[in-house]
C-alpha cells in the first residue's frame, strides 16, 4: 500500500506544490573487474545502460556514483569525466552505483504542465457530450489519480495500482488545501505553497490513507 | 468566518459573539481610518472579495456541492448551504426577476449586525457590505459575473435587510477545461 507522490497544479497549468511520499529504491552498488560487463552510452548528459541486464542494473539506469563519490551528469564532482574513468584498467576494481536519477524540479514543473494539457486534450477527443478530463491513468507500475476542483484547481496522487481509497484522500486533501494554505494570509492564490502546516497535514492525511487503504479495493 | 457555538465537537466552530465583536472591530476602524462611508464600503467589500475567492474552495471542498448550470440553483446554495455554513442563518431566496438572472437575499437576522446600531451621521454606511464581496468573489471564482449589492438594511430603518445579486456574466474563458 503505497501513496508515491502528489501534485498539486494551479488553473494556468503551473506545478504549485510537489511531494514525494515513498519512493521504491532502485539504487543498486556493484564493485566490478575490469573489463566492465555493459555497454554505456551518453543520453541527455547522463551515463546510461544501454545493453546487458545484470545483479539488479537495468537498461536505462544511470551513473549515480563511482566508489562513493556523487557523478553529476557525465562527470565527477572533482571533474573527472566518468566514461574516462571507466575506459582505464588502472581504477580497477571499481565500485560504481546505478539508478534512475530523479526528477529535477524543471522536469516535475514541465510534467505538470504537460498533463494540463493532456486533460484538456481528454475533454477534446472524448465522444460523448460535456466529458470531463482524464481522472485515473493507469499503467503497471503506478495509477494517477487526478481531481479538478470547480474552481480549477488539479490535485494529483501517484499511487500504486492496487491502492485503495484514493477517492477519499483526494477529497481529503482538497480540504487540507483550502484550510492551510488558502487560509494564511501570507499565502498568494496561484503562487507556489510553501506553507508548513500545509505540509504536515498533507503527509498526516497521506499516511493514514495509506493505513487504511485496501488492497484490491481500488477504483 | 464563523459558526453557531453548541455543536462544539468541531473546533472550527468559534461562538458567534466573538465573530460579530471582531467584525465590529473592524469595521469601527475602518470608519476612523477613512473618511467617507463610500471609501469604507469599498473597502469591506474589497476585503470581502479577498475573503470569497479563497472561501469558496473551503466550502466545495466540505460541502461537495455540484456545478450550477442555472442561476436558481446558485441562489439555492447560497442560501441554503453557504450561509447556512459559515453564518448559521438561512436567507429567503425572492424577488426574483422576470428574466430570472436577478434575485435578493433577504435576511431575518443578520449575525455580523446583532449589537449594532448605526448612528445618524453613518447613513450611507452598508455596515455588512463584507458579504458583497464575499458572495462576488467567491462567484468569480467558479466563473460567474455577479454584481452584488444592499437595497435595504434594518441598521438603517428599514423592514428587513436585502442583498441583491445580479448575474452579469459567465466567464467563459475561465471555465477550466472538463467541467463546462
Amino acid at each position: 500500500m503505497t501513496i508515491y507522490s502528489v501534485y498539486v497544479i494551479n488553473r494556468a497549468g503551473g506545478l504549485i506544490y510537489q511531494m514525494d511520499h515513498t519512493m521504491p529504491k532502485t539504487e543498486v552498488e556493484k564493485t566490478f573487474s575490469f573489463p566492465l560487463e555493459l555497454t554505456l552510452k551518453i543520453y541527455d548528459e547522463r551515463v546510461v545502460v544501454s545493453f546487458g541486464q545484470r545483479d539488479g542494473i537495468k537498461v536505462g539506469h544511470t551513473i549515480l556514483g563511482i566508489n562513493g563519490e556523487l557523478v553529476r551528469g557525465r562527470q565527477l564532482e572533482d571533474g573527472r569525466d566518468v566514461l574516462e574513468m571507466i575506459a582505464n584498467p588502472d581504477n580497477y576494481p571499481i565500485a560504481i552505483k546505478f539508478g534512475r536519477p530523479k526528477l529535477s524540479t524543471n522536469e516535475r514543473i514541465m510534467l505538470a504542465s504537460m498533463f494540463h494539457s493532456l486533460y484538456a486534450i481528454g475533454c477534446q477527443l472524448s465522444p460523448e457530450m460535456k466529458s470531463s478530463g482524464i481522472q485515473v491513468l493507469e499503467t503497471d507500475s503506478f495509477k494517477l489519480h487526478c481531481l479538478q476542483t470547480h474552481t480549477g484547481i488539479k490535485l494529483i496522487i501517484l499511487a500504486d495500482p492496487r491502492q485503495g481509497g484514493v477517492d477519499a484522500l483526494l477529497r481529503k486533501i482538497s480540504e487540507v488545501y483550502a484550510d492551510f494554505a488558502l487560509k494564511n494570509p501570507f499565502y498568494s492564490i496561484d503562487m507556489p505553497i510553501r506553507c508548513d502546516l500545509f505540509e504536515t497535514n498533507l503527509q498526516a492525511a497521506v499516511e493514514s490513507s495509506e493505513r487504511s487503504g485496501m488492497y484490491g479495493a481500488g477504483i | 468566518m464563523s459558526r453557531q457555538s453548541g455543536r462544539s465537537s468541531d473546533p472550527r466552530k468559534v461562538s458567534q459573539e466573538l465573530f460579530t465583536l471582531t467584525y465590529g472591530s473592524l469595521v469601527s476602524q475602518l470608519v476612523k481610518d477613512y473618511e467617507s462611508d463610500e471609501e469604507v464600503n469599498k473597502q469591506l467589500d474589497k476585503m470581502g472579495y479577498n475573503i470569497g475567492i479563497r472561501l469558496v474552495e473551503d466550502f466545495l471542498a466540505r460541502s461537495g456541492e455540484r456545478r450550477c448550470n442555472d442561476f436558481r440553483e446558485t441562489a439555492d446554495i447560497i442560501a441554503k448551504s453557504g450561509f447556512k455554513m459559515f453564518l448559521g442563518i438561512t436567507p429567503t431566496v425572492s424577488n426574483w426577476s422576470a428574466a430570472g438572472d436577478e434575485f435578493s437575499l433577504v435576511l431575518d437576522n443578520n449575525p455580523l449586525t446583532d449589537f449594532v446600531e448605526l448612528p445618524e451621521e453613518r447613513s450611507q454606511l452598508n455596515y455588512s457590505n463584507i458579504l458583497c464581496g464575499v458572495i462576488r468573489g467567491a462567484l468569480e471564482t467558479v466563473q460567474m459575473d455577479v454584481n452584488v449589492r444592499f437595497v435595504q438594511d434594518i441598521l438603517k430603518g428599514d423592514n428587513q435587510t436585502e442583498i441583491k445579486v445580479k448575474f452579469i456574466k459567465r466567464l467563459e474563458d475561465a471555465v477550466p477545461a472538463g467541467e463546462e
